[in-house]
């Protein structure tokens, strides 16, 4: 599993060649992609309800201290308590802060990126702490010592066959020659297993979609119910979230929640939507509700020509419809956010050093941008990213050096007709029955193509010759 | 008498070095629409390139000589959406932050357009007199469809095409993985996407495979014909200026 963004090249090659990797690529496209196409058309007037929701996102972007200074009185205001965490490691310190104060020792979590961003679960492991995914993908790859290969489709990348092996493995305790051929029996095993985990956990770990600053609460969408059965059975709730989710009230919430599902699977309305403020249930008073509100790197692309990517909702729409993504899936980019909002959000948080294949590994076809529910201009992002690598000089050389020796050629008109008309001559020559099969220095196109042989003769030529 | 309107056709640097073929058939089907076309000798490329690479300088000294070279003309025609698309939707992003450039790059996106939407929408053509036998696919470019708008006026000029069969990928929506430089920084990744769309493509039993832009064609006909597929590949305009009896992109001359 790739842990490493600068080997993506290498990476992204071993994905091709993976064999199961392809199908569960290509079911997962249309999948998604017919979904949410689904979902938006039956909406209507999706359009200006994303403009609502760019709207919104950028007031938060904008606002975020204020908004966030709001948001800890309102918590504190129902007896919870943020914490704030300005690296990964802060974010790490405050979780395990609150867990030795209240002696947990077994921990469900609900699916979250954040934590995955801030690696949270071998650190608990390291420091005695049983953490449980519950998310069903999610706790298949916890199971496999993976990270998740998407945002919300932790496991898509598995067939059932793997889990069964998985599951077979791992849960030893069952029946070794029990059946798992079918679908609804790993579901079955799966919640079986966790069912015991939740009645068992002394605390539990969500994310958060929405944090909405007026009313103090947090908010999550889920498909299977885990996400209340983690925070709601165990004596303590922690929240561990990016400070960028934050939004005014519950009705900027409200409008969000029209886009998240529906640009995410195409639901008009996740199974679950948990509206979490403040500790509840019998013996609220004794129970702990946190919020770890997490910058790491975050706030340092506020004023940047990245600030718009603090928009985001992580509803997947971007990676779903990205051609990239479909040819390689997500464990090649080696991060834990994949995809256009990948390639937008790590170079920032991350640095370009790091991640700059992330950047560049994009057409820039525009179907992220013109899918992502709150407008984010994802390949406008990219492009800055790939000018701070220019800038910086971290570029390949060998690409920087042809295309300054190209534009030293298009900015001289005269030179650069005598170079194509000298080009169109040489190609037409290398060619063999209309193409060129292979030219030196061009091995990037020639490793899977060949290159139309020209006709002979430009364009500008031949105009000037009959006039 | 018709109005004539003065044109000055961006021919686009791949057109001029591989497929000049395509820009005759621009002049021809502009001058169907009564344009006077200019074609000024100063023009290389858009500064695409760069511009996608990040180099912001260069594109900006090459934007600035197809500005000066272009502003003087009613119009500005393309016949590729993504160099249409490069002058039209990011030009004003190349001049941001430059006061003395910004309004000379907006004068010029406001009045620079894709060939086909341009004679469809500008100039009012919805048939041409052309003839093509057999059936034929159309490959929406990423630029042309999203930065361009064009979707259907290549659709409707190809359906008045005696004797050619207008055929549907399934996806019309997905990119066929070329994307300029990075056909040549990821080629195995690119492959992958033109597979894809190739099978689509394929699929439709189309006897060629046509499209808006020389880049996405060069890409696609190039892999064909390494995994020797064999399918005709030309640019729309060729088909559109009854002019398609050239040996298609990648083929050898009859």
């Amino acid at each position: 599993m790739n842990q490493d963004p600068r080997q993506f090249p290498k990476a992204a090659r071993e994905a091709l060649n993976d064999p199961l990797l392809r199908p569960a690529l290509t079911r997962m496209k249309m999948n998604f992609a017919a979904r949410r196409a689904h979902g938006v058309h039956a909406y209507g007037d999706f359009e200006t309800l994303r403009v609502a929701g760019r709207d919104i996102r950028d007031y938060s972007v904008t606002h975020l201290d204020e908004l966030l200074e709001t948001l800890e009185a309102s918590v504190n205001a129902r007896g919870g308590k943020v914490h704030w965490a300005a690296t990964a490691e802060d974010a790490r310190q405050a979780v395990l802060a609150i867990l030795r104060e209240t002696d947990a020792k077994t921990v469900t979590k609900g699916k979250s990126m954040v934590t995955e961003e801030i690696q949270l679960n071998p650190f608990l492991e390291a420091n005695g702490i049983v953490p449980v995914e519950t998310d069903l993908g999610e706790y298949i790859v916890q199971l496999r010592h993976e990270p998740p290969s998407h945002i919300i489709a932790p496991a898509f990348h598995l067939t059932k066959e793997q889990v069964a092996d998985t599951f077979r493995l791992e849960h030893t305790k069952l029946d070794p020659n029990r059946s798992l051929v079918e679908r609804n029996t790993l579901v079955q095993e799966a919640r079986a297993v966790l069912r015991a985990k939740f009645e068992a956990a002394d605390a539990g770990i969500t994310g958060a979609n929405f944090l909405a600053a007026a009313e103090g609460a947090a908010i999550i969408v889920t498909n299977e119910g885990n996400g209340d059965l983690t925070r709601l059975l165990p004596r303590t709730h922690i929240v561990v979230t990016g400070i960028e989710k934050v939004v005014r009230d519950m009705n900027d919430v409200s409008i969000l929640l029209r886009l998240l599902p529906r640009s995410a699977t195409g639901q008009a309305i996740s199974t679950y939507v948990s509206i979490m403020a403040g500790p509840v249930g019998e013996r609220a008073e004794q129970r702990g509700f946190h919020i770890v509100l997490v910058d790491n790197g975050r706030s340092k692309l506020i004023g940047t020509e990245a600030q718009d990517v603090l928009r985001c909702i992580r509803c997947s729409a971007c990676i779903n419809h990205c051609p990239i993504y479909g040819a390689i899936g997500g464990h090649a980019y080696g991060a834990v956010y994949m995809g256009p909002l990948g390639a937008a959000l790590n170079p920032g948080v991350m640095g370009v050093a790091e991640t700059g294949h992330h950047a560049n590994a994009s057409t820039f076809c525009g179907r992220c941008a013109e899918v992502c529910p709150v407008m984010i201009p994802l390949p406008k992002i990219m492009r800055h990213w790939r000018a701070v690598e220019h800038a910086q000089g971290l570029a390949p050389k060998s690409l920087t050096f042809g295309l300054a020796l190209w534009a030293f050629a298009a900015k001289r008109p005269r030179l650069y007709r005598l170079g194509a008309s000298l080009l169109a001559r040489a190609l037409k020559l290398f060619g063999r029955d209309g193409a060129v099969h292979a030219l030196p220095l061009m091995q990037g196109w020639f490793a899977v193509r060949d290159f139309p042989a020209p006709q002979g003769k430009t364009f500008q030529e031949q105009w000037q010759a009959r006039r | 008498m018709s109005t004539r309107i003065r044109v000055g056709l961006f021919v686009t640097c791949l057109v001029d070095l591989v497929r000049p073929q395509v820009g005759f058939a621009a002049v021809k089907l502009l001058e169907q629409a009564s344009c006077d076309v200019t074609i000024p000798r100063v023009q290389t490329c858009c500064g695409q390139p760069a511009w996608n690479a990040g180099v912001d300088e260069d594109a900006r000294d090459i934007a600035r000589n197809v500005i000066a070279a272009f502003e003087g003309f009613d119009y500005v025609v393309a016949p590729s959406g993504s160099c249409a698309g490069m002058i039209k939707r990011h030009y004003t992003e190349v001049f941001e932050n430059d006061p003395a450039w910004l309004p000379r790059a907006r004068a010029l996106a406001a009045k620079t357009h894709e060939l086909l939407s341009f004679l469809v929408k500008v100039r009012g053509i919805d048939a041409v007199r052309a003839t093509y036998a057999g059936s034929v696919c159309y490959h929406d470019s990423c630029s042309s469809r999203r930065e361009m708008g064009v979707v259907d006026e290549p659709r409707q000029l190809l359906a008045s095409v005696d004797g050619l069969t207008l055929k549907e990928i399934a996806d019309r929506e997905t990119c066929c993985g070329f994307g300029g430089l990075f056909s040549v920084k990821y080629p195995e990744i690119s492959e992958r996407i033109a597979d894809t769309k190739i099978t689509d493509v394929l699929a439709t039993g189309a006897e060629t495979l046509t499209g808006g832009d020389l880049g996405c064609l060069l890409h696609l006909a190039g892999r064909m014909r390494r995994d020797g597929k064999n399918i005709a590949v030309r640019h729309v305009a060729e088909i559109l200026a009854d002019m398609g009896d050239d040996p298609a992109l990648g083929q050898p001359a009859k």
